[in-house]
């Protein structure tokens, strides 16, 4: 006798079916079609697209904006989680929406109201300009959007956690004589570790992978202003498609190595709450 | 170190939890907060804690005579056991008791040689020798318990709060770790503050029984004064099983005699209508067959019971002892 809530074996192979078709169609054919395309004329020109100078800037600037935007996100998420599940205060509800802004916001949009600030004619743009600092259409301005864009990730991920959590630790803690970070340092971060790298993951990916904003705010000058997904942008729209492909390989293989880390991270997260039951 | 709590006042928003609660626990003594939920007995102790704070300007905690009303929660020293334990997943048994140490300023922590013989007293005392180096996953609700309480006493607290220490744990564990914490108060005689919803818990082990209800004090004195003399009908009902008579008084199910129909000195006749017989005890409940038909709740020994051959339905007697007057 199967089960009472799984359904018969025809359905169950049409679901499965279902499931795998759709996985090959939208996951696995574009992510081959990628590595195809980028070996199409051959190894020399692989290699050759991705040594070319335009690319290297634009991997470098990728990494740029990265290295600024997770750490300081992952600060401010810690942060935020801290305070809106440890505490009780005015204004909670209010900021936990504010969090999440970045998330319901579209991406062009999350890039057009730095212009409207910083532009040349924006709000701040005379001042900008007698102080000779550019934002926009320069490296701040994309480090800029892309901190914006990946805000809510590392927030999103502890807040549910903590919250679950509950503060009966941190309590005890404290009746304990423990100080705030000793509280921190000693009873909270063991107990995040895992949703913390988890948020850390996604906020990486999504950072290195941001398109929309940074395209607004970039001004896609060669060389200078590019990301790696814009330089792919740029190398398709001249019709060198293989160049392009070669460089989407980089982002393909950013995907699998953040899928793979975020499954042991999901391992690791089972393994510990089986633990502690 | 003996507890004087003085018109402790305190609202959430416009909900009052404690409405000017005043009440002194004696040094050494193992005082009871015995009430139903919302009744505020768990605000008061966390205020004694210092994890909550009473309305500003509102009243006093002292310890010794000192007033701690606004020292935080850390440095009072005050030892706090959590209803659901609050162990350190993460840490081992012996690493969960040595945190309060642990987070010592480096001034007071005492040397690493005197915390180990501290851990291993204190794991002698909750008779847990032997598991320093298991996680709290590895262990039962009892043994959790123990560890929790150790952990609180490693730092020497003045004060030691319980917040429903045996909520959590199945009723033969709980009836053993009621016992064991009567014994081992009286070994370490530790100015001792319990909150409890279990009458019986707090009967059994207490010194001093303070019954709560919406934010106030409604009865303080031993275990025997307040079930022997409750001052209101709710200390009455909460206290044990009491049967209410039509006329207002009230009377315990130990109070009434069984008696044949037909015999002298016969309060109230009625008829059997649920009998339990466990052990040597019985209860049985009576419906009168005059006035209101609230059932009787009567309590007599299994061999009185033999002896009238009771069985339900049958039509009995009821003499009601000496009865104190209820509210």
């Amino acid at each position: 006798m199967r089960p009472v809530t799984t359904e018969s074996a025809p359905v169950r192979w049409l679901l499965i079916s279902l499931a795998v078709l759709t996985l090959v169609l939208f996951l696995l054919l574009p992510l081959l079609a990628v590595f195809v395309e980028a070996f199409r004329r051959g190894a020399e020109v692989f290699f050759a697209s991705l040594h070319e100078e335009a690319a290297l800037s634009a991997v470098r600037l990728t990494l740029i904006a990265a290295a600024v935007a997770v750490p300081l996100n992952t600060l401010f998420g810690l942060a935020a989680a801290w305070l809106v599940t440890k505490f009780r205060f005015r204004g909670r509800a209010l900021l936990v929406s504010l969090i999440d802004l970045p998330f319901a916001v579209s991406p062009v949009i999350a890039g057009l109201v730095w212009v409207l600030l910083f532009g040349a004619r924006g709000w701040f743009g005379p001042w900008l300009a007698a102080h000779d600092f550019k934002i926009i259409f320069a490296l701040p301005g994309i480090i800029v959007a892309t901190v914006f864009v990946t805000f809510p990730f590392v927030a999103r991920e502890l807040i549910p956690l903590m919250e679950a959590q509950g503060s009966d630790q941190e309590q005890a803690a404290v009746t304990l004589g423990a100080r705030g970070w000793q509280i921190f340092r000693r009873v909270t971060l063991p107990n995040i570790k895992w949703g913390l790298l988890y948020g850390v993951l996604l906020c990486n990916a999504r950072a290195m992978g941001e398109f929309g904003a940074v395209s607004v705010v970039s001004g896609h000058i060669r060389g200078k202003t590019n990301t790696l997904p814009l330089h792919i942008e740029v190398l398709y729209n001249e019709y060198q498609f293989s160049a392009a492909f070669a460089c989407a390989t980089l982002l393909a293989l950013l995907a699998l190595v953040t899928l793979g880390l975020k499954s042991a991270v999901e391992h690791f997260t089972h393994h510990q709450a089986a633990r502690h039951k | 170190m003996s507890i004087s709590i003085q018109s402790i006042h305190k609202t959430f928003g416009n909900y009052i939890a404690l409405d000017d609660i005043s009440l002194e626990v004696p040094n050494g003594s193992l005082t009871a907060l015995l009430g139903p939920s919302g009744s505020g007995k768990t605000t008061l102790l966390r205020i004694v804690a210092g994890l909550e704070f009473a309305n500003p300007g509102s009243g006093r905690i002292l310890f010794h005579g000192e007033d701690v009303s606004e020292v935080p929660a850390g440095k009072r020293g005050v030892g706090f056991v959590f209803q659901h334990y609050a162990l350190f997943k993460h840490m081992t048994v012996a690493q969960n008791i040595t945190f309060g140490l642990d987070v010592m300023p480096h001034s007071r922590r005492p040397k690493r040689a005197e915390i180990r013989e501290r851990v291993a007293d204190l794991l002698r005392l909750v008779k847990l020798d032997g598991l320093e180096k298991r996680c709290p996953h590895e262990l039962s609700g009892g043994q959790r318990q123990r560890v929790a309480l150790a952990r609180a006493l490693a730092i020497r607290p003045k004060v030691l709060l319980l917040d429903e220490p045996f909520g959590a744990l199945d009723a033969q564990v709980r009836k053993e770790l009621r016992r064991w914490l009567r014994q081992f108060h009286d070994e370490i005689g530790l100015t001792t503050l319990f909150v409890t919803h279990d009458q019986e818990e707090a009967l059994e082990l207490a010194d001093q029984v303070v019954v709560m209800r919406n934010a106030r004090i409604e009865q303080t004195g031993t275990p025997q004064d307040i079930y022997d003399e409750p001052r209101t009908a709710f200390v009455y009902e909460f206290l044990g099983e009491v049967n209410k008579l039509p006329d207002g008084r009230y009377i315990r199910p130990h109070e009434i005699e069984l008696k044949f129909a037909a015999e002298e000195g016969v309060d109230v006749i009625g008829r059997v209508n649920h009998l339990f017989v466990a052990g040597p005890f019985a209860r049985v409940s009576v419906v009168p067959e005059q006035g209101p038909r609230r059932e009787l709740e009567v309590w007599a020994t299994r061999e009185q019971v033999d002896e009238m051959a009771l069985a339900n339905g049958d039509v009995i007697g009821l003499r009601f002892a000496p009865v104190k007057a209820g509210k």
